[in-house]
């Protein structure tokens, strides 16, 4: 194989100069590190060196031309054993076509769709369009058996539950953060975790979010579980770049070598009358980023199977939970190991007319807007994403196809968010069965106000809910 | 009188380009003369190490003082090897890349020492997250030079599959964490690492390196903080190399006298070592590491050295800096004073050395042409073009199948 020697660069910023002098001529073997030409810019002169050995089979650029490109063809070497007469010079550049071995080097779009389609599991490769089928895989809730009592619990304490039985089922998941130890949490969520734990396993941190958050995502790589507690999700800012630049990162540019198993956990979006640092739903923000799993759970049932499934994860996890909902109760089944599937939306209530999808506190706020709707005679389909990524658009999909009509309800802000995600994905899948354009609901396109009537304006609730859902039914 | 208004003050470097190479205002405690402390010295008694040089090669190179090491000639010329290699690695890849081989590369000429002897003091299952500037350790380590260039050329031997940046190496087996590219990210990640083998009840320790320029984020102050808080078995490493790109030191040192001093206000062990003497780097890191595995918590080591080369590829440090600063760096080359100590000790000779730096250019020469029949950047192989799905997730969802399968592979 003939090995063309390159233009070399003198300077990153150098684009062509001058092949001053040639020291070789056609014929010569050359050794790695011998002295083969010089080249010159306006600023200065360079020895170019041989990086291989092999005999001299063409000079392609005569000595002393001008504005020679870098990287351009400059001289053919033959290997030892070739023929130096039977080389053809390359047509351009770094683009040789003597590489008949090369079999999956190139990636251009033609040559993969010929390329070899083995590893393709569920689709045959015809080069038609092909419908996929993207369903979270076999996920759905367990079954729950018959005559299962149901116990009555916070969200609050069944985030705490879900953490104490996977403490207690696995010694590598730990709990840290600020205030989560003697204090037992800014809102009590780790409440009787250091009683019954210890402070090894739950953590006080200095108040350092980048820090801490950084610490975790080391101990995750050494193979532990951390729970790392934010006291809301408006603090983690400042860890924005270990949670998405490491944690979310690392296992794919490490080609596999180092994956993250570490959950980042707390309340997320508006409080009351908190201000506007400390009122941002982040939803988005972490729902936009590859290699992250974001779950954003309504009930207490959704909070304690989905935190069980995420400590479980081996992948890194955003877990946004809601301050206005730690306190309220729902059923919890009482069986022994109640986790859920990641990646799957739940219809929480079905209906014909419309679908509403919400996540978080805003499921609360859809499921009171379907009770209003119906009342006027409007079946709505409220469905709970409880995770954002992976987004379980196939259930949505095939709601739309059903109702015809869509509202996507989200706290945060409207520009790029979960809701704008959500149109664009069934106006993509479902555009023929789309009778009204979908509509979004979402907070005023403003930093969250203190005082309390600007902030009940700002925020979304049930009232918006209900209007977006008549206005897609064009029911007024 | 009005003197001393407040004004806007930007500190400024002694020499710019055209100057004449100024180090005169350095203060070099002379080799041999710092004392070397139990290793279960509470931090704060360690200020005169963080405020002078640890040294153990003098300007006759000669092994002198507490802190010599007392290495067998086996394991200094051991460690010579590692650094000439790594020379040789560096500069052939710049030429290479130049030759438009690689887009980028990042040389560690004049610091070898403090990767390499970094490296052999510490135990091979101790976890080291280095910055890009740290292949040396990688040698030490006994890492396959091919595998190295196959991922600076990102081909189909690449084991980081083409997804990261030349140099930016990973090596798990070899307990090389994964190169961060945005820096002083590793340094709360090791003290975490090194936590949690504690947690487990395991002896290893972690190492991290930061260069000088990013002592400034707030990853280092996070992390100084919670290894002194925890008091984590870490070693956390600043190399001072004088120049962060173009910024001098003083741009990230402020007031302070030393990068090391900045340790002592967390209450941690702080060393301030000469990063050109083996000796000394192998001695503090051995005394840093024994301190954290006896439980006596994290250290802070300033490697005190000069980056002699441009920062990458892409850098051209004559806008910046004086023609000859390097050569008049008082603290002279790594390779050059432990290859004149080995001499000295009559355990090496000049024609053992050009031998061996023959031997060493052939091997990476003969390196790259095996790495080459791997794939080169431009006419491939290169990654499989479905593995760009692969690694997002521990397991492949339907959102990356479902990109796989729109694409046709």
């Amino acid at each position: 194989m003939s090995i063309e020697v390159l233009m070399p660069a003198l300077s990153p910023t150098m684009e062509e100069g001058t092949l001053a002098k040639w020291l070789i001529k056609e014929g010569d073997s050359v050794e790695s590190g011998d002295v083969i030409a010089e080249i010159e810019t306006d600023k200065a002169t360079m020895e170019v060196e041989a990086v291989e050995e092999g005999v001299v089979a063409k000079l392609l650029v005569a000595e002393g031309t001008e504005g020679v490109k870098v990287n351009a063809a400059i001289a053919i070497l033959a290997e030892e054993g070739e023929d130096p007469d039977n080389l053809e010079a390359p047509k351009a550049a770094s683009s040789s076509d003597d590489t008949s071995e090369d079999e999956s080097g190139d990636d251009s779009a033609d040559d993969a769709a010929e390329a070899d389609t083995e590893a393709s599991d569920d689709s045959s490769n015809t080069g038609e369009p092909v419908f996929v089928d993207h369903s979270a895989p076999d996920a759905s809730d367990p079954e729950i058996p018959s005559g299962t009592e149901m116990k009555e619990t916070t969200v609050r304490d069944a985030l705490r539950d879900a953490m104490a039985e996977e403490m207690r089922r696995d010694d590598t998941v730990f709990v840290m953060g600020e205030e989560v130890a003697e204090y037992e949490g800014a809102y009590k969520v780790t409440r009787g975790l250091l009683d019954e734990f210890g402070p090894k396993r739950v953590v006080d941190t200095p108040i350092t979010e980048h820090g801490f958050a950084g610490l975790g995502v080391g101990a995750a790589f050494n193979g532990l579980k951390p729970v790392v507690e934010f006291m809301t999700f408006n603090f983690a800012m400042q860890a924005i770049d270990q949670i998405i630049n490491s944690a979310a990162k690392t296992l794919y540019m490490s080609g596999g070598q180092m994956g993250c198993p570490i959950v980042f956990r707390g309340p997320n979006g508006a409080a009351s009358r908190v201000g506007a640092q400390h009122s941002q739903d982040y939803s988005a923000w972490y729902a936009n980023v590859p290699g992250l799993k974001v779950i954003a759970p309504y009930d207490a049932a959704d909070a304690k199977g989905l935190l069980k499934a995420a400590i479980r994860d081996p992948n890194p996890v955003v877990f946004l939970e809601h301050e206005l909902i730690y306190g309220e109760t729902f059923d919890v089944p009482d069986v022994e190991d109640w986790v859920l599937p990641i990646g799957k939306a739940k219809v929480r209530r079905e209906g014909s007319d419309v679908t509403i999808t919400a996540h978080s506190r805003m499921v609360g706020f859809a499921l009171q807007a379907a009770e209003q709707l119906a009342e006027e005679g409007i079946e709505a389909e409220v469905i709970d994403l409880r995770t954002l990524r992976p987004l379980d658009t196939a259930t949505v999909v095939e709601s739309v196809k059903k109702t015809n009509r869509i509202v996507c309800a989200e706290e945060g802000w409207g520009q790029h968010g979960v809701g704008a995600e959500i149109a664009a994905v069934v106006t993509a899948e479902a555009f023929d069965y789309l009778d009204a354009p979908p509509a979004r609901v979402h907070q005023a396109d403003v930093p969250l106000p203190y005082a309390g009537n600007l902030e009940k304006l700002s925020l979304p609730g049930v009232e918006d809910i209900v209007k977006a859902a008549k206005a897609v039914c064009y029911a007024e | 009188m009005a003197q001393d208004a407040p004004r806007f003050h930007v500190p400024a470097p002694h020499a710019r380009p055209g100057d004449t190479p100024d180090f005169s205002h350095i203060e070099i405690q002379p080799a041999g003369e710092a004392k070397r402390p139990d290793v279960d010295v509470p931090g704060m008694e360690t200020r005169d190490l963080a405020l002078g040089l640890i040294g153990v090669l003098d300007h006759n190179h000669q092994a002198v003082g507490e802190w010599d090491p007392k290495l067998d000639a086996e394991v200094l010329r051991e460690g010579l090897k590692h650094m000439m290699l790594t020379r040789a690695y560096d500069d052939r890849m710049l030429k290479l890349q130049r030759q438009g081989k690689m887009s980028f590369y990042m040389k560690s000429t004049g610091e070898e020492a403090i990767a390499v002897a970094g490296a052999m003091a510490l135990d091979k299952g101790d976890m080291v997250f280095p910055s890009y500037r740290q292949q040396g350790m990688l040698f030490a380590r006994g890492r396959d030079i091919v595998d190295m260039m196959c991922h600076c050329i990102s081909n189909s031997r690449d084991n980081l599959k083409g997804r990261q940046l030349p140099v930016h190496y990973t090596w798990a087996e070899g307990n090389f964490f994964s190169i961060s590219g945005n820096l002083a990210t590793q340094f709360p990640q090791a003290v975490g690492y090194a936590m949690a083998c504690r947690y487990r009840g395991e002896d290893q320790i972690a190492a991290s390196w930061i260069g000088e320029g990013s002592t400034a984020e707030g990853d280092f102050h996070g992390a100084l903080v919670l290894a002194s808080t925890y008091k984590a078995p870490v070693l956390l490493n600043v190399v001072n190399n004088q120049w962060a790109i173009s910024t001098f030191q003083g741009i990230a040192a402020g007031d302070a006298p030393t990068f090391a001093a900045k340790g002592l206000g967390y209450g941690l062990a702080s060393l301030r070592i000469d990063g050109n003497d083996f000796l000394a780097v192998y001695a503090a890191t051995q005394w840093a590491a024994e301190r954290a595995r006896k439980g006596h918590g994290a250290t802070v080591i300033e490697s005190f050295t000069y980056r002699a080369d441009a920062h990458s590829t892409s850098d051209d440090p004559s806008g910046y800096r004086p023609k000859g600063e390097g050569e008049a760096w008082p603290l002279g080359d790594p390779i050059a004073r432990l290859k004149n100590h080995l001499i000295g000790l009559g355990e090496w000779d000049e024609e053992r050395h050009v031998a061996l730096e023959k031997e060493l250019n052939e091997l990476v020469i003969k390196s790259y042409k095996e790495a080459e029949s791997h794939g080169t950047l431009h006419d491939g192989p290169l990654s499989p073009v479905e593995s760009i799905f692969e690694d997002v997730y521990a397991e492949q969802d339907w959102r990356l199948r479902r990109q796989r399968q729109d694409l046709g592979v």
